[in-house]
């Protein structure tokens, strides 16, 4: 990062997106570190040229609260999230653009460190930012700071990567422990003090389907566990084709202090978002060899989706869940906000 | 969530009681968990698919926020909407359902979303620090809960007095719970054989008024946790004493619940409180049903502040329409006998007290997708 000039004043104002000068001395000395390209900061658009293939092209939007907690803030996931949605299409994640609103009274510091984690994330998931924009909103009519982040990648997959893609017999898989995220935004939320603090997983989800990939697993599907958690994600997996999706309890993986801080609050880990771990759907045949690329990173195979009964119609999609107990009941996605603005 | 999911050796202990049970058990029984934390945990861990057939649960109405008659909640939304009035309760009363409204559910969030001031408490001293704060208004804090959190109140009760302040007072909705499982036992058609009756409420109180419960009632009532080893302990013996054809108190929540209870909470508790007969939703009254401020502290509940709050709590008045929480409390329906539970009836948009509350036992099969 470029040393910035001294800023006139510590925090955002409303002149800093007013298109003026303040504007152009915040573009100069806190967000051209953003950009690969830095002269293309000034132009309306970036030019790209892209390698020749089908795309994906995706959007996010960030709002999350508190800004900053253990292990990441609102930056870190604006980049790796809208770059793991390009992953979970098989798409390699190539650039991204980047919307900032801002609100008066923001701390410059604290939009530093936004940024700073920004670069990092950018560096880490193989993305380049290529054009964005900025704006300031007067204070009250924003919560700090949101980020939009749109994407695009290039498809590494000739089947598509879909729900409708799931065949019974198939495998489910994780890509690692879970509700890490939604811990650490809840802890920061509710000032819980736990010993050792417990960092969002927040991490690139590419490297790990491109391994998938390069081991020849078939992909007949990928979902990262954000909002809703396991949960959600398995019931709109089995929604669209009515499948069954059985899930064995004791096999999904929850690190011990998630697990403790669950329990004190009554929450469901498999309803805690993730920012850095995701489902995969493959073949029977391709199971063992999913679980050889995934396990190394705490990755598990967590069950299975159910043949369809003999003469039954096509069952509305559910899930199953059986537990350590050996007793099975439905699993559903949590009901009303268990957290508001987690991501 | 309560215990931990893959920890083995609860896993083989509980398969183990669960074999045992299965074969102590050479008759139908039906037995019945008091308490919605135990509700809750016996949907939660499927374990009532582990019983043999004919070992039957029902679900008790151990949930305070469930049995607060629609009365009691009316009259807080009538305080609530008086200008100098600050009410305050726990989280999950501010969504139960008054009397049918025609303005919405009828609950205290309604009242503040018309501009009334209606404040969440996590403990009964924040009703005093929040009068404290706002000595120009009248806070009125909604007291409910079993035995369990009734010495809290108490304890708020003997400082708001000591402290003098003229701006608080209580709308005091606490229940006692071995009162209501007479009631269910003497109720025409009762079916429960035999109890598991809530390990936190003997944690305070002890087993005392349950001995005379047993004793009475020729009834086994086996004093339980919360985690699927507790539950399974007591279950084996609960049917243990059902098969020889005895009936007494056992405590299979040993390791919390001592003989004796907690005698410095039950003091303070019995200092400020008596029993009262009191409606439950979904019972109507039950005698001694209820706690009541003792003559000495009288001065603090709401009817003596504000002379002209709506008359107290009416005999169990039910929630119109489809609802059927009144049955379900009692033991008498499941929560999908109800033709609205999943459907018109949802945690988001409840219609019925057992659907709202965290130990209800309508939202504990809502939400572990128990559906038919």
């Amino acid at each position: 990062m470029a040393e910035p000039a001294p800023p006139a004043t510590p925090r955002i104002q409303l002149a800093h997106g007013g298109g003026g000068t303040l504007m152009q001395q915040l573009i100069d000395a806190e967000l051209r570190c953003l950009y690969a390209d830095p002269d293309q900061v000034l132009h309306d658009a970036a030019r790209l040229s892209l390698p020749h293939g089908r795309l994906a092209f995706t959007t996010d939007s960030y709002v999350v609260q508190p800004l900053e907690f253990e292990g990441g803030d609102i930056g870190t996931l604006a980049v790796t999230g809208t770059a793991n949605d390009l992953a979970m299409a098989g798409a390699r994640p190539l650039v991204l653009s980047l919307g900032l609103i801002l609100e008066e009274g923001l701390e410059l510091a604290l939009l530093r460190r936004i940024v700073s984690s920004m670069v990092e994330a950018a560096r880490r998931c193989g993305v380049t930012i290529v054009t964005g924009d900025t704006k300031v909103v007067e204070r009250g009519k924003g919560d700090g700071a949101f980020l939009n982040t749109s994407g695009i990648g290039l498809l590494q997959v000739d089947a598509p990567i879909d729900p409708l893609a799931i065949v019974p017999g198939d495998q489910l898989l994780v890509s690692g422990d879970l509700g890490r995220h939604g811990v650490a935004i809840l802890a920061a939320r509710h000032g819980l003090d736990l010993q050792p603090p417990l960092a969002t997983d927040c991490m690139p989800l590419w490297p790990a389907v491109e391994a998938l990939l390069g081991a020849g697993v078939r992909l007949h599907c990928l979902r990262d566990l954000t909002r809703g958690g396991l949960a959600s994600a398995l019931q709109e997996l089995a929604a669209p084709g009515g499948l069954e999706l059985l899930v064995e309890e004791e096999r999904i993986p929850v690190a011990e202090p998630v697990r403790r801080t669950c329990e004190l609050l009554g929450f469901d880990p498999l309803h805690l978002a993730n920012e850095g771990r995701f489902l995969a759907v493959v073949p029977e045949a391709d199971r063992q060899r999913a679980l050889e690329v995934l396990a190394p990173a705490g990755g598990a195979w967590i069950g299975r989706v159910l043949e369809a009964g003999p003469g039954a119609g096509r069952p509305r999609g559910r899930v199953l869940l059986r537990t350590p107990y050996g007793s099975e009941r439905v699993l559903v996605p949590l009901s009303g906000e268990l957290l508001p603005r987690i991501c | 969530m309560s215990a931990p999911l893959a920890a083995t050796a609860e896993v083989a202990a509980v398969r183990e009681l669960a074999a045992e049970l299965a074969a102590i058990t050479t008759r139908p029984w039906t037995l019945m968990e008091v308490c919605g934390g135990q509700t809750h945990a016996i949907v939660r861990w499927g374990l009532d698919q582990l019983l043999p057939p004919g070992l039957r649960l029902i679900h008790g109405p151990g949930c305070p926020v469930c049995v607060t008659p629609a009365a009691t909640i009316d009259a807080a939304r009538a305080l609530a909407r008086r200008p100098e009035v600050i009410l305050c309760s726990y989280g999950d009363m501010l969504r139960v359902p008054g009397s049918a409204a025609d303005d919405g559910p009828g609950d205290l969030l309604g009242v503040r979303a018309e501009g009334g001031d209606v404040r969440l408490l996590t403990s009964p001293l924040e009703a005093l620090a929040l009068a404290r704060r706002h000595p120009d208004r009248q806070v009125v804090f909604l007291a409910v809960g079993f035995e369990t959190t009734a010495p809290a109140t108490a304890l708020l009760v003997r400082q708001a007095m000591a402290a003098g302040a003229a701006n608080l007072s209580l709308l005091a909705a606490h229940v006692r719970v071995p009162p209501a499982m007479a009631a269910i036992l003497v109720a025409e058609g009762n079916q429960v054989q035999g109890f598991l009756a809530a390990g936190h409420v003997c944690a305070v109180m002890g087993t005392a008024e349950l001995e005379q419960l047993a004793d009475r009632h020729r009834v086994p009532v086996v004093v339980s946790g919360f985690e699927p080893l507790d539950l399974m302990r007591g279950l084996v013996a609960c049917v243990r004493q059902l098969e020889r054809g005895e009936a007494r108190v056992a405590n299979a929540y040993g390791r919390v619940v001592r003989q004796q209870g907690n005698p410095a909470a039950r003091a303070l508790l019995e200092s400020v409180f008596e029993p009262v007969d009191r409606p439950w939703r979904g019972f109507g009254v039950i005698p001694g049903g209820g706690l009541g401020l003792r003559a000495p502290f009288r001065s603090l509940e709401a009817g003596a502040r504000f002379s002209d709050m709506p008359g107290g709590p009416e005999a169990g008045v039910e929630p119109a329409g489809v609802c059927i929480s009144g049955r379900i409390l009692q033991g008498r329906a499941r929560p999908m006998d109800c033709p609205a539970f999943g459907t018109a009836c949802t945690p988001e948009h409840p219609l019925g007290a057992p659907m709202v509350s965290s130990e209800g036992a309508c939202a504990a099969y809502h939400r572990y997708g128990r559906r038919g």
